[in-house]
């Protein structure tokens, strides 16, 4: 064997960034048309509706959208999360009317902002126990929260008898109904979730591990990262979002009322999507889903202002929601 | 040899995988009705030749004659129609589907997508009659054993009519007593005339079947045989007698007395190894050899934590009391695990996502990371194993396989470990990018890093590490010493050949 001359250094022009450059031109096409597929088509959507309707640039028309969409805005970042993970949450909207009902049912003997707190606090409570679900027992996140979200909507429907909780004290709607500047509360919450989940997914140390974890759960396993642990974290900060959408929810109409939200998680499950985050894990972000959640809100408001038959809402948001899907599987396939 | 004789026969046939030749212009002939064996390394080949044969791989150059004219399969629909069937290692049936339903998978009886059961079954009895098995055509092939669903493949491939049979290591998964059956199954098919092709790295049972033997060694053809003038040891010489190539730098004298960092004691886990001990010290390689499928990558599995395993493992003198990755990386173990794509990276991240993964403390503060110190680690520690990306940011699966095995391991360099277990650390990179992973490993040796590396190829363990321990049915079964260990030696051990007390184990205990 040769001495000496074999042990210096590698240097020959293995050249990746010709190989990357290769290897990726078609795939980056794909990425970027993916990437910013969900920008142009909010823009497009709003531009044409700022046309075509006089309504629609009004600031009441505006801050109306974005307080109606506020509530499913939070479920959806929260949504989001778990969903890089590679995990769902059907239970979220569950979840969201447990903890209006909650708030209603405790809001007299308790007083109304620790009833409102401590619903929050159950509904994380619950998102960590579909955590463990999913985690310990292994039991697959779709089929785990849909039952659980079954027995949440039962145990809903336990408390409330099937009647409206109605609060008779005034100060349970502040939350709801309060305004800074001239904004409602639950916008500027919105608002400060998406900031606060953006860095947290994009910045920090826990959104690293869920991508993770739902980029390639092996890997991240053999890397030291505690699988169990960043899968129930998701779950719990899933369950923390429903909670707070769904103590906004309670305080703006001052009742809780049973039901299984199953039309809000998928609402907010198709507004991660349509912004372009991965069913598979893995790959998104928190400000897809809110442009998702706004062009989705859009739809239906522009439509509302336009007079047009609201049958077709639906047809035209399944129609986004299958072209998302279809170009995330894509830029999969066509990833190198 | 008349040309009547030759049932199928393989001309120039070459296959690349990337830019590895796993076969290169072989020439074998199988005789009609005769039992063949491909035998070989890890790695030869021999796998690949048979799924050549069968349709299930497209030669990329050569021809395949059959009965003596030449045919190009597409796929192994196209092989059966010309008599030929495989029976890969992995058995391909259907585990909810009767035995009688699997047997006529593709084949059914009656029209109109009914089947006729009576006719089935009837064949069924002819068949099995012929094979000489009694499993009910009602069973699930689910709830049969392993043996008894070999059986159940043969089967189907005498109802395809075929003509002649490719098994794939068929004796991998079997006891002593299946393979006995299976042998005696085989010798019956062979005198009512069906040609049999035998790929295995079982020489015993090679010897012990075939008709004729046809060594391969680094995808090239070496010989073909009567197994009657055979020996495993003979067997064995055939395989190797490879030049080391010139890639290795130069071995360093071996830590004298420095410290034992990893010990284990012990180590069991039922089904995959048994009592494995083993140490290494600071400044050390050890080098895992043994065939596929003998229990390395588990072994050194079991120590990482990546799999649950009884026995002791101690890390400068101190156990690891709860052996699990998470556990071992605080520790200051490291663990290139063999499948980068499957195990190592986080394919779809970018690179430095993935460099940064197992350390993510050394670059983040208040949870939250620090971009630029980040960027500062990631860049140092991919050039220190001289990966190349055009960027940081793009995702691994844009690099080629040779950066993405430097990042899987760049990884683990963040912060120096003690212990870097290497499982398959050049599997599938090119010729350069295995001479610096090869200085790599050495300077972290030199480091004081102990350093433990599994390998299906001899010549490298030879060149890296200061002794071998060869692993043979989930036992080390041999210890050997740089300076006494050499192609022959390590191939000996994990074959079992050379030594009559200990004839080769192929199921752990």
């Amino acid at each position: 064997m040769n001495p000496e001359t074999q042990i210096a250094p590698a240097r020959e022009p293995v050249s990746t960034a010709a190989v990357a450059a290769e290897g990726g031109r078609t795939g980056t096409l794909i990425r970027r048309s993916r990437d910013y597929a969900i920008v142009v088509c909010f823009v497009a959507l709003f531009v044409a509706l700022a046309i075509a309707s006089d309504v629609f640039l009004t600031s009441t028309n505006l801050l109306n959208v974005l307080e109606q969409n506020a509530p499913v805005g939070i479920i959806a970042i929260a949504l989001t999360l778990v969903l890089v993970t590679g995990d769902f949450d059907l239970s979220a909207g569950a979840v969201y009317m447990l903890t209006g009902v909650l708030a209603a049912s405790w809001a007299e003997p308790l007083g109304v902002w620790p009833a409102l707190l401590v619903a929050v606090a159950c509904a994380t409570a619950i998102g960590v126990v579909n955590g463990l679900l999913v985690a310990y027992a292994r039991i697959d996140s779709f089929v785990c929260t849909l039952a659980t979200g079954i027995v949440i909507a039962g145990v809903n429907l336990a408390i409330t008898k099937g009647l409206i909780k109605s609060v008779t004290d005034p100060a349970f709607t502040d939350l709801g109904t309060g305004e800074l500047l001239g904004v409602k509360y639950a916008i500027w919450i919105f608002a400060a979730v998406a900031v606060a989940a953006g860095v947290l997914l994009s910045r920090s140390k826990l959104g690293r591990w869920l991508f993770a974890v739902g980029g390639n759960p092996e890997a991240a396993r053999l890397s030291g990262i505690n699988l169990r642990g960043v899968r129930i974290a998701a779950f719990a900060l899933s369950g923390l979002g429903a909670g707070i959408a769904g103590a906004i929810v309670a305080s703006r109409t001052g009742q809780g009322q049973a039901g299984d939200g199953i039309s809000i998680t998928l609402f907010a499950f198709a507004a991660v999507v349509v912004g372009g985050t991965s069913v598979l894990g893995g790959r998104g972000a928190i400000w897809r889903t809110v442009l998702g959640v706004l062009l989705l809100a859009l739809i239906v408001n522009g439509f509302n202002l336009l007079g047009i038959e609201p049958i077709y809402q639906q047809i035209v948001q399944g129609v986004i929601i299958l072209l998302a899907v279809a170009a995330d599987s894509l830029s999969r396939s066509g990833a190198p | 040899m008349t040309r009547d004789d030759v049932h199928v026969e393989t001309r120039g046939i070459g296959k690349r995988y990337g830019g590895v030749a796993a076969l290169s212009d072989v020439d074998v002939a199988v005789r009609r009705g005769e039992i063949h064996a491909f035998c070989g390394e890890n790695g030869a080949g021999k796998s690949t030749l048979g799924k050549i044969i069968a349709g299930v791989v497209a030669p990329d150059a050569g021809r395949l004659l059959v009965g003596g004219a030449e045919r190009q399969y597409r796929s192994p629909r196209d092989a059966i129609r010309d008599g030929i069937a495989m029976i890969a290692q992995e058995l391909a049936l259907v585990p909810e589907l009767s035995v009688l339903d699997n047997v006529f998978l593709h084949h059914e009886y009656g029209a109109a997508g009914f089947v006729d059961r009576r006719r089935a079954s009837r064949h069924y009895g002819e068949l099995a009659d012929r094979l000489g098995v009694s499993i009910d055509p009602r069973t699930r092939v689910g709830r049969l054993r392993t043996a008894e669903q070999q059986q159940v493949e043969i089967l189907r491939a005498l109802a395809r009519d075929a003509e002649l049979i490719v098994m794939d290591e068929p004796t991998a998964a079997l006891g002593r007593d299946d393979v006995a059956r299976l042998h005696d199954m085989a010798r019956d098919l062979r005198d009512q005339g069906v040609t049999l092709i035998y790929v295995s790295h079982f020489l015993a049972d090679v010897l012990d079947l075939c008709d004729r033997i046809t060594v391969l060694k680094d995808g090239r053809f070496v010989k073909t045989v009567p197994a009657a003038t055979e020996t495993v040891d003979s067997l064995v010489t055939s395989m190797l007698g490879r030049e080391l190539g010139q890639q290795f730098p130069e071995p360093l004298p071996p830590p004298e007395g420095a410290p034992v960092v990893l010990r284990a004691r012990g180590l069991t886990r039922p089904g995959a190894f048994a009592d494995v001990d083993l140490d290494v010290r600071a400044g050390e390689i050890v080098g895992i050899a043994g065939l596929v499928g003998a229990g390395r990558s588990e072994i050194v599995r079991g120590i990482f934590g990546a799999d649950r395993c009884s026995g002791v493992v101690e890390l400068d003198g101190r156990p690891l009391r709860r052996r699990r990755p998470a556990a071992s990386v605080r520790r200051g173990l490291a663990f290139l695990p063999e499948s980068r794509k499957e195990q190592g990276l986080v394919m779809m991240r970018s690179v430095r996502e993935n460099v940064a993964m197992a350390h993510l403390d050394d670059v983040t503060r208040f949870g939250l990371v620090r971009p630029s110190r980040e960027r500062t680690v990631v860049d140092g520690v991919l050039r220190s194993v001289d990966a190349r990306a055009a960027s940081t940011s793009l995702p691994v699966s844009a690099l080629s396989g040779g950066n993405q095995q430097k990042v899987a391991l760049a990884k683990w360099l963040v912060r120096p470990p003690r212990v870097l277990i290497a499982d398959e650390p050049t599997r599938g990179v090119d010729v350069g990018a295995k001479r610096s992973i090869y200085e790599l490993l050495r300077r972290l040796a030199e480091q004081g890093v102990a350093v433990l590396i599994v390998s299906s190829e001899t010549e490298e363990l030879l060149g890296l590490a200061h002794r071998i321990l060869v692993v043979r049915g989930g036992r080390i079964v041999a210890e050997l010493p740089r300076d006494v260990a050499d192609e022959a030696s390590v191939m000996r051990a994990a074959f079992g050949g050379s030594d009559p007390d200990n004839p080769p184990t192929r199921n752990a205990p």
